[in-house]
């Protein structure tokens, strides 16, 4: 089925009515993507995941869908757009959320030399086969640039969302982000799905996300994988860090039976830090990977990157953690870990973190784990006499609440929490009311 | 209220307990003193029911009923409640749930009606008050980066708030200042009455001139080695430990 799939897609890519101006990112990547083969077990990066399923499907290009359903996270105070299907939903977002980005296909030449100076050039040769895909069917995107100085005064919320159509469909997105030098902004990248609302399909979402945090800029920037159980999920984040540039993330695995998220992040020039936090909760058969890379190719700069995972039933996760330090990368300071619960035994988890030191002058950290739950946390609650299987489910909820507490949005904290509190069999209800009333 | 009968116990197949004896009456004080690593504090995990902790002969009777083979969530439910030396970290977890959900459990074995939110929170408010900790402590993680002093209030509140009839406090003094002790006596004091009984595990004597025991049992070897009044604390205190771990190892009672 392989090289069918890479066929069929190619065939997709090259169905779409192009952009002129982009057709040179076009041609490399249906020439590049064409070349690829499919990664197999074989592959040392997919080892763990198979595409197997992914390729069994026959895929449309995706139709624009006129009523999507985007979900809207309540006490969020944001500019917020919808992307349907792929295409931008002008009328469901928000008017001021339009002002803030630029449609590729409405880029005037200017902004067209703008985003040509940083599409795929944040990704260089960084991406795989799927990134290749992206460049390939690249005919619309959204270009989010803040200028010198500003500061975004509410996070810029991005909700993509699909809507089954009449075959199962492919959606390649590309998101752009440019901070100029010391300004601000949050960005949340949504990427939403309920199969009993939006008709339960296999579409396959293939997201592509630049962002060049310029000198003394800050973004932080949440990435929730929250899709229905029946979809697929390909993101490729990259990101570029310039001097003293602050970069804190967050990225979220709860959707979809196949995700796999490759996130890279460049320390370009000193002084930047990076801060990302990851949760992924998979249940039933559901597969989710993260590939993190974090390239400290100069001196001074900092990396803190806690991923946790709870596994449940029959799924199945796969941490790939690399910190590369470089010869000049003196004075490096990085931190990574990675924690994981299994609940049932039939749950796995594979996880490997790679610390890669070419510098002497570095303090640098990493651990991996995979637990049960702290014994000594359990008969604390039991001696409370709470019973051991509810300490368990509190116990496993905590391990990842913790993380979410550490969110700066509280409306989006709120909103997230009883989600991931639904995987425990939990009636997350309590905790709201209570810290609500209190 | 509880009646113990040479309990034995070890841990990592390490004889701890060696044949204890301990009779305590409904509103009864007992002190247990005792050198480092006599067995004190294996005796409030012992009946509590840690992992680890492995019964190997006598009994333990909680009103009536051997508690030796129910669960650690059953002896609680049953009126046990031991105040940890060092009370776990759980992040994550806040501690306003975890109270609830631990009053719950508890009030359902006794046949008392749940608590809803509102009757919870005005609760758990009154009590953090009780204790003299900020209401703040009940959002936070179950005692995440609460102070040595703090967690111990949350102990006492936790105590509160469940009304057990076996109080056991395991080293509730270590660490603590003379004010945060004051605090966690005046609490412990306060929950005194004529059907609540407490163990009062402590290293030193000066936790007993603040919760002032009925009784005074010095635990060396495994085994209650002599009993006697609040006075033997002082005693101890005086001479220390020295001149009864060695030779006298009759079982008092």
């Amino acid at each position: 089925m392989a090289a069918e799939f890479i066929a069929q897609q190619l065939e997709l890519a090259k169905g779409i009515s192009p952009l002129a101006w982009l057709e040179s990112t076009n041609e490399r990547g249906q020439q590049a993507f064409a070349e690829a083969t499919l990664p197999t077990r074989k592959t040392e990066d997919w080892k763990y995941t198979s595409l197997y399923n992914l390729t069994e499907i026959g895929f449309a290009n995706s139709a624009p869908h006129a009523q999507a359903h985007a979900p809207v996270v309540p006490g969020l105070q944001a500019n917020r757009l919808v992307v349907a299907n792929g295409e931008l939903d002008t009328s469901a977002s928000d008017a001021a959320a339009l002002e803030l980005v630029v449609r590729f296909r409405d880029a005037r030449p200017e902004q067209q030399e703008a985003i040509r100076e940083l599409l795929g050039n944040v990704k260089g040769e960084r991406g795989h086969l799927f990134a290749d895909l992206n460049d390939a069917s690249i005919n619309d995107g959204l270009f989010v640039l803040i200028e010198k100085n500003q500061r975004l005064e509410h996070p810029l919320h991005i909700v993509y969302a699909n809507t089954a159509g009449d075959a199962p469909f492919t959606v390649n997105t590309r998101l752009l982000i440019a901070l100029e030098q010391g300004s601000e902004a949050t960005v949340i990248e949504h990427y939403a799905g309920d199969d009993t609302v939006d008709g339960k399909q296999n579409n396959f979402t293939n997201a592509v996300t630049e962002i060049r945090v310029g000198d003394n800029a800050k973004l932080v920037h949440y990435r929730l994988q929250l899709m229905a159980e029946s979809a697929f999920h390909i993101g490729g984040t990259f990101i570029d860090l310039q001097r003293d540039s602050r970069y804190e993330g967050f990225h979220l695995g709860l959707g979809s039976a196949l995700t796999r998220n490759d996130i890279i992040v460049n320390h370009n020039v000193g002084g930047s830090h990076c801060e990302m936090n990851g949760v992924y909760v998979p249940q039933n058969k559901q597969v989710i990977d993260f590939h993190t890379c974090v390239e400290h190719k100069v001196a001074h700069c900092t990396t803190d990157e806690v991923f946790r995972g709870i596994m449940n039933d029959k799924a199945k996760a796969t941490f790939n953690g690399r910190i590369h330090i470089h010869p000049d990368a003196q004075k490096t300071l990085a931190e990574l870990s990675n924690k994981n619960l299994l609940l049932t035994n039939t749950a796995e988890i594979n996880t490997k973190p790679e610390l890669e030191i070419y510098a002497d002058d570095v303090q640098c950290a990493h651990g991996a784990t995979v637990a049960q739950l702290e014994e000594k946390e359990r008969f604390y609650l039991q001696s409370r006499g709470i019973s051991a299987a509810d300490a368990e489910v509190m116990l496993s909820f905590g391990f990842i609440n913790e993380l979410l507490n550490s969110l700066n949005d509280e409306a989006l904290g709120l909103w997230l929490r009883p989600q991931l509190a639904k995987r425990f069999g939990r009636d997350d209800d309590l905790s709201a009311q209570l810290s609500g009333e209190l | 209220m509880i009646e113990i009968k040479d309990l034995k116990a070890s841990v990592e197949e390490k004889d701890i307990l060696k044949g204890l004896n301990l009779n305590i009456g409904p509103g009864e004080v007992h002190a247990i003193m005792g050198p480092n690593g006599a067995g004190k504090s294996t005796l409030g995990n012992v009946l509590a029911g840690r992992e680890g902790y492995e019964v190997t002969g006598g009994s333990a009777t909680l009103n009536g009923k051997d508690i030796l083979d129910l669960d650690p969530e059953e002896r609680a439910r049953e009126g046990l409640f031991l105040a940890f030396q060092y009370p776990v970290e759980i992040p994550g977890v806040s501690n306003l749930e975890f109270l609830k959900a631990s009053v719950d459990a508890v009030r359902e074995q006794q046949g008392k009606p749940a608590l809803d939110s509102v009757q919870f929170l005005k609760l758990a408010r009154e009590k953090c008050k009780a204790v003299n900790l900020d209401q703040s402590f009940l959002k936070r993680g179950v005692n995440e980066g609460f102070s040595g002093g703090e967690k111990k209030r949350n102990e006492l509140m936790q105590m509160m708030l469940l009304e057990p009839s076996l109080c056991i406090l395991d080293e509730t003094d270590s660490g603590l200042d003379i004010d945060a002790l004051q605090v966690v006596a005046d609490g412990v004091n306060a929950m005194r009455d004529a059907n609540r009984s407490f163990i009062v595990v402590t290293h030193y004597q000066r936790l007993l001139d603040y919760i002032v025991p009925d009784y005074v049992h010095v635990l060396a070897n495994g085994r209650i080695v002599k009993s006697g009044g609040k006075e033997l604390a002082l005693e101890l205190e005086e001479k220390g430990y020295g001149w009864l771990e060695n030779g006298n190892e009759n079982g008092a009672e």
